[in-house]
């Protein structure tokens, strides 16, 4: 019951947030309803029970990203807003009917897996006991220890090549 | 009231990974179709911590995590991308980005 009502009204802003973000006319509030966006993500997250990640979005892409594209917004001083003009090239409707194809296809695989017999749930994972950041943190540092390393490796690459791209004279 | 289902997450989920395609297809601001990448970025994350409740397994989290490492990386290196092309071209329409069109 409680779950019910924080997993329909986180549902409703996560939904209306990100309706929001891409409707709003000026870039910079798009940027803060995709803060509110990334929020409720997180409070979801906890919903679900899974802390760490909640605590990751917050200030990853809470705190990182979206500062990084709010100084984009603002280093992009736009004379001309960039969708100000009627363009003959825009195909609007267009892209609403291949969304429209992939929402009914997205329907179908949900209403198709709905009818199928769910196998049973597999048995409690042998997790450590402890908290979500200690069964996480146990996961990257042992069964997925090369992934993770490589993933700090793709961090690097891109901080590199974000330096090198943003750089007036190379 | 009927229970919380994984149904129910993939329902949220689909719905916020449609509304991040129709904000590719349909706007022409670079940056705000990058913000619309993040969020089929995040639908995907709660359709991997939803299964990863439901199977009590934290692998789905772990996966979770590296979709937001990658999240990361592409925005710092798009964004910077988006900078080099204004300094030249004075513009963030996508309809104007066509110097490597054959």
């Amino acid at each position: 019951m409680v779950e019910a009502f924080a997993f329909y009204s986180l549902a409703a802003f996560i939904l209306g947030f990100a309706v929001l973000v891409i409707t709003a006319r000026n870039t910079v509030h798009s940027v803060l309803f995709l803060v509110a966006n990334f929020l409720f993500v997180a409070a979801l997250y906890v919903v679900l029970h899974a802390e760490f990640l909640a605590v990751i979005q917050v200030l990853v892409y809470a705190g990182g990203i979206v500062v990084l594209y709010l100084f984009v917004v603002m280093l992009v001083n736009l004379k001309r807003p960039p969708e100000a003009h009627a363009d003959p090239r825009r195909r609007g409707r267009l892209g609403l009917a291949v969304a429209g194809l992939l929402l009914a296809q997205l329907v179908a695989v949900l209403g198709y897996s709905a009818t199928q017999a769910v196998p049973a749930a597999a048995a409690a994972a042998t997790a450590p006991a402890g908290g979500n950041v200690e069964a996480v943190g146990w996961l990257l540092y042992t069964d997925y220890l090369v992934p993770f390393e490589v993933a700090s490796m793709l961090l690097l690459v891109a901080m590199i090549g974000a330096i090198i791209l943003a750089k007036r004279e190379l | 009231m009927i229970p919380i289902t994984p149904a129910h997450y993939m329902v949220l989920s689909a719905a916020l990974f449609m509304i991040g395609v129709i904000g590719v297809l349909v706007r022409r601001n670079i940056i705000v179709i990058f913000m619309s990448i993040e969020l089929m970025l995040n639908a995907v994350n709660i359709n991997l911590v939803a299964f990863a409740r439901e199977w009590h397994q934290v692998v789905g989290q772990v996966f979770a995590v590296f979709i937001i490492v990658v999240a990361a990386a592409e925005a710092a290196v798009g964004l910077g991308i988006i900078l080099a092309f204004y300094r030249n071209k004075e513009t963030v329409n996508i309809d104007e980005m066509n110097v490597m069109k054959w």
